[in-house]
């Protein structure tokens, strides 16, 4: 093991140095830092070209400078990096990075996280149901979303998603043929996971239209879209819900443990409703604050499910903790939501709080909630166009490596030793149907971090993507290869990484490269 | 004796699926059962004919380069604007809502120096589906060679191999592009696909290597070898024809992907640069107008999905029907009419 870790680690860092020696050689043919001057008409033009030569060192081979970058590069083991500094504004390469890796970072990791939950759910459903109709429509909208050019996608969110939503919220009123459609599709939905007889899938269908439809009439009606929140009760109604589907799905709802110890910690986290207001009255909020709350949130799940606990207490701990995350999203979202209005109705959002471009309104100060709402509602946009895309993907894989689990004898063994469907289905299929998401997802997460160069550039976040496609058009070599070196590095990592949590995860496989 | 059989007499769902497809494909060769299979996958079927239309319209109303097309204009040349802002002139029947079937002199609309929207959509489609094939036949001929031969060699040549295909994944597309730019001035889409197509055979290569590395343990390449065939036949005769399905729907789902990519590297300006028309270019120069003039945005957009879905749908029906495990489900009636036959045949076999 040590040996195939070192063996790889000395490929992989030759890899990439002649990676960076083929990229300098590329991207110093590709640009042209005399370009402005060529056509300028100083005059004293040809004093600027030398002095600009004399700047870049373009009299030198390019050879030399590619040592000469190495040299600074190399530093980084040591943890002192020299990138070279971008010439148009003088600016170190290492300070422009980091703002650049945060904004990326910013922008990927919900749309990420959305994107596999999302994307594995539906696959999975696909999966169980297939050759439904509802397989057969989640499948032709994963081909259509694969075909979607992402830029022409965004276009059409700007203008629909943001610009029409915004104009639409002056005055939020559906009106009833929309409802009831929309209603219908929603059950229609509804029925399609469900499956089975065509009498469940009716009832399912009757109710799915219902539950929607009010829903929706309660929005109309109260203009809840003017001044969102949920307040206690619908946290409480919601809690219950996601309490009895937690339970449904680890453990079955026969287990009375498990679902007690779920409902309780729905019921603790209704029951802070009102002393988190005060809490973060006289306390304050920051994102270290939520996180140690999330962490404490987590503990008493884990201590919850251990009261209920019984001899399988972990069983009611996990149940727990699996409600308390939804749950502790709930309240955070409530509070988001109740500086909604002072938000859309400041100075500078004038009533059309969804914004097209940037990761912030600039100028906007306010405390914490509003801070992120406005960068929630930056991230919106985005967002819905990386899920759109990566959403297809995992939806096709999840769905080909659950096909797959469930025709396996080990399947059918479980089905023939009398296990409940739903323990096939969670315990034994679900999990083992994750393995081949392991080699795909580590590397879709870490390329990310390169930037979605398209994303950034139309919703003009300064990312990693932007910083690279930016610097390329600026003739600036030294941004644009600390952005290949920092890629390539994390290109090789993830490789790396998927193969090795293969292997941990999948038994079979050996490494011994 | 009652035609009624006990429930464990009942033939499985599973074994009459079966028997039916066995039926189906009795005396068949492999390439025919793979046609057939082909042909019945609707959204294969669906796909292939529209892009061909797609490519009909494309390559005949223009017409390619020296040979003139059958539509009256070109993508370059200026016209008078007809409608006021240049919108379409193409309405729907009365029947479908609109103001009585026609299509005017410029059936997409205009831009605002007058140009026609169809001529340079057409022109676009052209673009996108040569860059398309030359970037699926390169990738696929640069990736099974290395693929093959890292497969059948093992050893040191695959490290190798394997270790310049982690090389060519490093290297971003976009300044692949940006270097075509800057040395063939304006490139245009022919050098362009050939650089993609140089560089995005990686996956192709992987999926081929992974074959293979399974195919030379069978017994067939043992055989083979003994028989006296060389390297060279025993991959090119032997072991090519058993991975073509892995390659073929894998250079179907790259041909997609290059389409998108070849758009989106345009859209950024590191593409097809004006005077050569991409569907990406036109999209990035028409976005501001969207508000105004939503004609010059939708068309190029509808034409990159239309190419990308069929491509992926005959993707999807190739990887159908080359997929030995893939089965079709009967309809109801067919599992009704094979259940019948068997009770037939049960209660007429023990009469003699």
């Amino acid at each position: 093991m040590f040996i195939f870790i070192l063996r790889r680690f000395v490929t992989s860092a030759l890899v990439v140095l002649a990676s960076t020696f083929v990229m300098y050689i590329l991207t110093d043919i590709a640009i042209d830092p005399l370009d402005d001057l060529r056509t300028s008409t100083a005059p004293n033009k040809q004093q600027l070209i030398e002095g600009r030569i004399a700047q870049l060192r373009l009299d030198e081979p390019v050879v030399t400078r590619y040592v000469d970058w190495l040299a600074g590069a190399s530093k980084c083991v040591i943890g002192q990096c020299d990138l070279g500094t971008a010439w148009r504004s003088g600016q170190s390469v290492t300070s422009m990075l980091g703002g650049a890796i945060l904004t990326t970072i910013q922008l990927v990791t919900a749309a990420t996280l959305l994107a596999i939950l999302v994307g594995v759910a539906v696959g999975i459903v696909s999966a169980l149901r297939q050759y439904s109709g509802f397989d057969y429509s989640v499948t032709f909208l994963s081909f259509l979303l694969y075909s979607l050019p992402v830029f022409w996608v965004a276009v059409l969110l700007k203008q629909y998603a943001a610009i029409g939503f915004n104009t639409f919220l002056a005055d939020p009123h559906l009106g009833w043929p929309t409802m009831i459609g929309i209603s219908l599709v929603s059950g229609l939905i509804w029925a399609g996971i469900a499956g089975g007889s065509r009498a469940r899938r009716l009832r399912v269908l009757g109710v799915g239209t219902a539950a929607t439809l009010a829903v929706l009439a309660y929005i109309d009606v109260t203009s809840w879209l003017s001044d969102p929140g949920l307040g206690i009760v619908a946290i409480a109604v919601l809690g219950a819900g996601i309490a009895f589907l937690a339970t449904h799905l680890s453990t079955g709802l026969r287990n009375t443990r498990a679902r007690n110890a779920a409902l309780t910690t729905a019921a603790i986290g209704v029951a802070l409703y009102y002393p988190l207001q005060y809490f973060y009255y006289y306390v304050g909020a920051s994102w270290p604050i939520m996180f140690a709350l999330l962490g404490l949130t987590l503990l008493v799940s884990v201590l919850v499910g251990w009261a209920w606990g019984g001899p399988d207490w972990k069983q009611s701990a996990r149940t727990a903790t699996i409600t308390a995350v939804p749950v502790a999203a709930l309240l955070f979202i409530d509070r988001v939501m109740s500086v909604w209005q002072v938000y859309s109705e400041s100075n500078l959002i004038k009533g059309r709080p969804i914004a097209t471009i940037g990761p912030k309104t600039p100028g906007m100060t306010g405390d914490f909630w509003i801070e992120n709402l406005d960068s929630f509602t930056h991230l919106l946009l985005p967002t819905i166009a990386l899920v759109l895309i990566s959403f297809a993907g995992y939806t096709r894989y999840s769905r080909a490596s659950m096909l797959e689990v469930m025709n396996q004898d080990y399947i059918r063994t479980a089905r023939a030793k009398g296990l409940t469907e739903r323990t096939v289905v969670m315990r034994h299929a679900f999990r083992n149907s994750l393995i081949p998401l392991a080699s795909i997802v580590p590397v879709d997460i870490i390329t990310l971090v390169g930037g979605a160069v398209i994303t950034e550039t139309i919703f003009n976040w300064f990312g990693m993507g932007r910083l690279f496609v930016v610097s390329l058009d600026g003739d600036e070599i030294d941004p644009i290869m600390a952005y290949l070196l920092i890629v390539g590095v994390l290109a090789v990592l993830a490789n790396f990484v998927a193969d090795l949590l293969y292997a941990v995860l999948d038994p079979r496989i050996r490494v011994n490269a | 004796m009652s035609i009624e059989t006990t429930p464990t007499n009942l033939p499985s769902t599973e074994r009459l699926e079966n028997a039916i497809e066995l039926k189906e494909v009795e005396g068949l060769s492999q390439g025919q059962i793979v046609r057939r299979r082909f042909l019945r996958h609707k959204g294969a079927i669906v796909g292939l004919i529209s892009i061909s239309f797609v490519a009909l319209l494309a390559f005949t109303s223009i017409g390619v380069g020296p040979i003139p097309g059958w539509w009256k204009w070109d993508h370059a040349g200026l016209h008078p604007v007809a409608n006021p802002g240049g919108a379409p002139t193409m309405h729907l029947p009365t029947w479908l809502g609109g103001t009585g079937f026609a299509i005017g002199d410029f059936p997409f609309g205009q831009d605002t120096i007058g140009r026609d929207i169809f001529a340079r959509t057409m022109k676009g489609v052209q673009t996108s589906l040569i860059v398309m094939v030359i970037i699926g036949i390169i990738a696929t001929v640069v990736g099974i060679a290395v693929g093959a031969t890292a497969g059948f060699f093992r050893g040191r040549t695959d490290q190798t191999l394997m270790r310049f295909t982690d090389l060519i994944i490093t290297f971003p597309v976009i300044v692949i592009g940006a270097v075509l730019g800057k040395l063939a001035g304006s490139g245009g889409a022919f050098w362009l696909a050939i650089a993609l197509g140089l560089i995005t055979w990686t996956g192709m290569a992987r999926l081929v290597r992974g074959d293979f590395l399974s195919l030379r343990e069978r017994e067939f390449v043992d055989a083979a070898r003994v028989a006296g065939a060389s390297n060279v036949r025993i991959i090119r005769k032997h072991m090519l024809p058993n991975a073509m399905g892995v390659i073929i729907v894998n250079a179907t789902l790259l041909m997609s992907a290059a389409v998108l990519l070849e758009t989106a590297l345009s859209y950024l300006g590191f593409g097809i640069k004006s005077p050569d028309v991409s569907l990406g270019t036109m999209i990035s120069e028409y976005q501001s107008a969207f508000a105004t003039r939503p004609w010059l945005f939708w068309w190029p957009g509808l034409f990159i999905i239309v190419i990308a879905l069929s491509v992926n749908f005959i993707g999807d029906g190739l990887r159908d029907a080359f997929d030995p495990r893939q089965r079709r489900i009967p309809s109801a009636r067919r599992m009704q009419r094979a259940l019948d036959a068997e009770r037939v045949a049960a209660t007429e076999e023990p009469k003699p």
